[in-house]
C-alpha cells in the first residue's frame, strides 16, 4: 500500500472516531452529569466532573409523588416480558399458518394482514379507548398488554413468515412420516428452527414497550402504575432546578436495560435489522 | 336417492373443507380476533365518529362532514400540518444522507467496523425513550451545553433552540436525524450486495468517484433507498415523543412544535373532542397514503430491482 492511500485510510479512521464520539456525546454528557452535584451540572460544562456523588441516584431512586423509581421499573418490566410472550406466541402462530400452511382465502389474509402493518395507529386508537374505558380496563395494563396477546403487531409477523419460508421443507415432511401432525411440527421443528426470529421479535417488543410513550400515557392514570417513561416525565413536571441531577440519575438508569439487551445479544440486531428493516 | 347423494357430497365437501382448514384457522385465531376487534372494527368505528360529534360521556350526534370542513379553518390544525410537514420533509432527506454517507465510509473495508457500526447505532437504540427527549430539552435549550459551548469556543450567543418559537423544531429534527442508525444498517447490508467487478470495471473505464457513485451506487442501491424512504416517511408522519416532551405536552413555543398527532392527542384525549380528533387521524391515514402511493407511483422511474422487478 503506497503512503497517500495509507494516509487517506488513516484519515477516513480518525474520521470515523471523532463522529463517532460527536454521536455519543451527549449520552456521555448525560451520564456524567448525574455523577455531578445538581448545582454543577449547568455551571460545570466539563466531562470530567470535580465533585462525584450518588446523591442523585439515591434522591431519584426514592422517586416522586410518593412512588419510587423502583416501583416504576417493576411495572415496566413485568409490562414488558408480558408483552414479549404474548407478540411471540401470537405472532408466530399466525406466522406458521402464512408462511407453512394452505388454507382457504389466505391471499386475501395475507394481504390483510400486510396492510395493517402500514396503518398509522391514530385511526384505531380512539375507538379503542373508548372501548377499554367502557370495559373499565383504563388504567390497568390490560389495554396495553391484551392486543399484544392478539398479534396486533403484524410487523413481526411478517418477520416471522420470512423467516419461516427460508427454512428447508424437507424437515416438516421427514417429520409427517414419521407421524407429526400440523401441530407438533410448529412445535417440534418451526419454533427451535426459526429461534433467531423469535429472540429478534422478543427484543424489539422489549424495547419498544419500554420506550412506549404514548399508549401508556393513555392508559395509565395513578402514580402506583406508572412505567418508566411516565415516571421521568413526573421528574420533569415537578422539576425546579433542583430535580435535574435525579432526574438525569433516573434517565441513565432507564437506559440501561437496552444497553444490556443490545450488547448480549447484538448479533440478532444486525441481522434483523439489514433483514427486514426494522424501523427506528 | 338422487337428492341423498347430493347431501352426502356437500357434507363430503364440508369435511374436506373442514379438514383443510380448522387447523389453520387455530393458529391464526388470536390474530383474527385482534385484526377485528382491535383493527378493522375500530377503523370502521373511527370512521363513523368522524362524522359525530363525540366527547365519550353523551351519545355520538352525527352532524355530517361538518369536522372535516372545521379543519380546513381551525388554523391550529393548519399550523400542526406546517409543523408536521417541515418536520417530515427536513428529517426523513438529512437521515437517509447521513445514514448513506456514514454506511459508504464504514464500507470501506474499514478495521473494527461491528464496533463503529456499534457506537453508530447507539443514539437509534436509546433515542426513542423519554430519558433522551428530556435531555435534548436541556442540551439545546437556553444556557444548555449546546449554546454554552459555541459560546466559550465560538463566541457565538446562539438563540435558545428550544423555547425560541423560530427553531424549537431544529432541535427535534436534529434528535430524529441523529438517529440515523437503523437506516445506515440496512444501507450497510445494501452496499456489501453491489458486486465490486462493477467498480473496477469503471475504474478502468476512467469513471471518477462522483460518476461511480451516481452511475453504480445510487442505481444499485435503489431498492434498499426506496425501503428506508417508505419506512422513515411513514413513521417520521406520526412522531409524538420527542414533540410532546421537548414542548412540555403543549407542542410550544407558540405551537411551534405542534406536531400532527400531538394535535390530536390534545383534541381527543385533553378536550374529548373525540369526533373532531377521529377525522383528524383519518386526514393522517390520508396523508400519509398519499404520499406512499406517490413514491410507489415513482418507483418505476428510479428503482432498479435487478430481476425486473418480480
Amino acid at each position: 500500500m503506497n503512503t497517500t492511500s495509507r494516509a487517506q485510510a488513516m484519515g477516513t479512521h480518525l474520521f470515523v472516531i471523532l463522529l463517532g464520539l460527536v454521536m455519543l456525546y451527549p449520552i456521555i454528557w448525560l451520564v456524567v452529569s448525574s455523577f455531578k452535584p445538581s448545582y454543577l451540572i449547568f455551571s460545570d460544562l466539563s466531562i470530567w466532573p470535580k465533585e462525584v456523588t450518588l446523591d442523585n441516584y439515591t434522591k431519584g431512586w426514592s422517586g416522586v409523588s410518593k412512588s419510587s423509581f423502583g416501583t416504576f421499573i417493576g411495572n415496566s418490566i413485568m409490562l414488558g416480558l408480558i408483552c414479549v410472550v404474548g407478540n411471540v406466541v401470537s405472532c408466530s402462530m399466525a406466522a406458521y399458518a402464512f408462511g407453512r400452511l394452505s388454507f382457504s382465502w389466505k391471499k386475501v389474509w395475507f394481504a390483510l394482514m400486510m396492510v395493517t402493518i402500514m396503518l398509522p395507529h391514530h385511526v384505531t386508537v380512539i375507538p379503542q379507548y373508548v372501548f377499554f374505558f367502557k370495559m373499565g380496563w383504563v388504567d390497568t395494563f390490560g389495554p396495553l398488554f391484551v392486543p399484544k396477546l392478539l398479534a396486533t403487531e403484524a410487523f413481526f409477523i411478517f418477520l416471522m413468515v420470512q423467516f419461516i419460508r427460508g427454512l428447508p421443507r424437507d424437515l416438516d415432511e421427514s417429520a409427517t412420516i414419521d407421524g407429526c401432525g400440523t401441530i407438533q411440527i410448529y412445535w417440534r421443528i418451526i419454533l427451535p428452527l426459526a429461534f433467531p426470529a423469535l429472540i429478534t421479535t422478543a427484543i424489539f417488543t422489549f424495547i419498544w414497550t419500554w420506550d412506549d410513550f404514548f399508549s401508556q400515557l393513555l392508559y395509565l392514570n395513578s402514580p402506583g402504575n406508572y412505567t418508566v417513561p411516565l415516571g421521568l416525565r413526573l421528574f420533569m413536571d415537578s422539576s425546579g432546578e433542583s430535580n435535574w441531577g435525579p432526574m438525569f440519575a433516573m434517565s441513565v438508569v432507564s437506559l440501561i436495560p437496552a444497553l444490556i439487551i443490545f450488547f448480549s445479544l447484538q448479533r440478532y440486531f444486525v441481522e434483523g435489522i439489514s433483514t427486514t428493516g426494522i424501523k427506528g | 336417492m338422487k337428492q341423498s347423494a347430493k347431501s352426502n357430497r356437500t357434507s363430503m365437501y364440508l369435511k374436506g373443507l373442514w379438514k383443510k382448514n380448522a387447523v389453520p384457522y387455530l393458529f391464526l385465531l388470536p390474530w383474527f380476533l385482534g385484526v377485528f376487534a382491535l383493527t378493522i372494527g375500530p377503523m370502521i368505528s373511527s370512521l363513523y365518529l368522524s362524522f359525530t360529534q363525540y366527547d365519550m360521556l353523551t351519545p355520538s350526534k352525527w352532524i355530517g362532514t361538518e369536522n372535516y370542513a372545521r379543519m380546513l379553518d381551525d388554523p391550529r390544525y393548519m399550523q400542526s400540518l406546517k409543523v408536521t410537514f417541515t418536520y417530515v420533509f427536513a428529517s426523513v432527506p438529512l437521515k437517509l444522507i447521513f445514514a448513506l454517507a456514514v454506511a459508504m465510509l464504514l464500507n470501506k473495508g474499514i478495521r473494527a467496523l461491528p464496533l463503529y457500526r456499534t457506537v453508530y447505532y447507539i443514539p437509534t437504540l436509546l433515542g426513542g425513550s423519554v430519558a433522551i427527549a428530556v435531555l435534548w430539552r436541556k442540551m439545546f435549550g437556553g444556557g444548555g451545553v449546546l449554546n454554552e459551548f459555541l459560546l466559550s469556543v465560538f463566541g457565538i450567543q446562539a438563540p435558545d433552540w428550544v423555547s425560541n418559537p423560530k427553531y424549537a423544531i431544529y432541535s427535534i429534527i436534529a434528535l430524529t436525524v441523529w438517529q440515523f442508525g437503523s437506516s445506515m444498517i440496512i444501507f450497510l447490508a445494501g452496499l456489501k450486495q453491489i458486486p465490486m467487478e462493477l467498480y473496477e470495471a469503471s475504474q478502468v473505464d476512467g469513471a471518477g468517484r462522483m460518476r461511480r457513485f451516481f452511475n453504480i451506487t445510487i442505481p444499485m442501491l435503489s431498492p434498499v433507498i426506496f425501503f428506508n424512504l417508505v419506512i422513515q416517511l411513514i413513521t417520521a408522519f406520526q412522531a409524538f415523543t420527542p414533540a410532546f416532551i421537548i414542548s412540555g405536552g403543549k407542542g410550544g413555543p407558540i405551537d411551534s412544535t405542534l406536531f400532527y398527532t400531538l394535535y390530536l392527542y390534545q383534541k381527543g384525549f385533553a378536550f374529548f373532542e373525540m369526533g373532531y380528533a377521529s377525522a383528524m387521524a383519518w386526514g393522517l391515514l390520508v396523508i400519509i397514503a398519499i404520499f406512499t402511493a406517490i413514491i410507489f407511483g415513482t418507483s418505476k422511474y428510479w428503482v432498479n430491482y435487478a430481476d425486473g422487478g418480480k
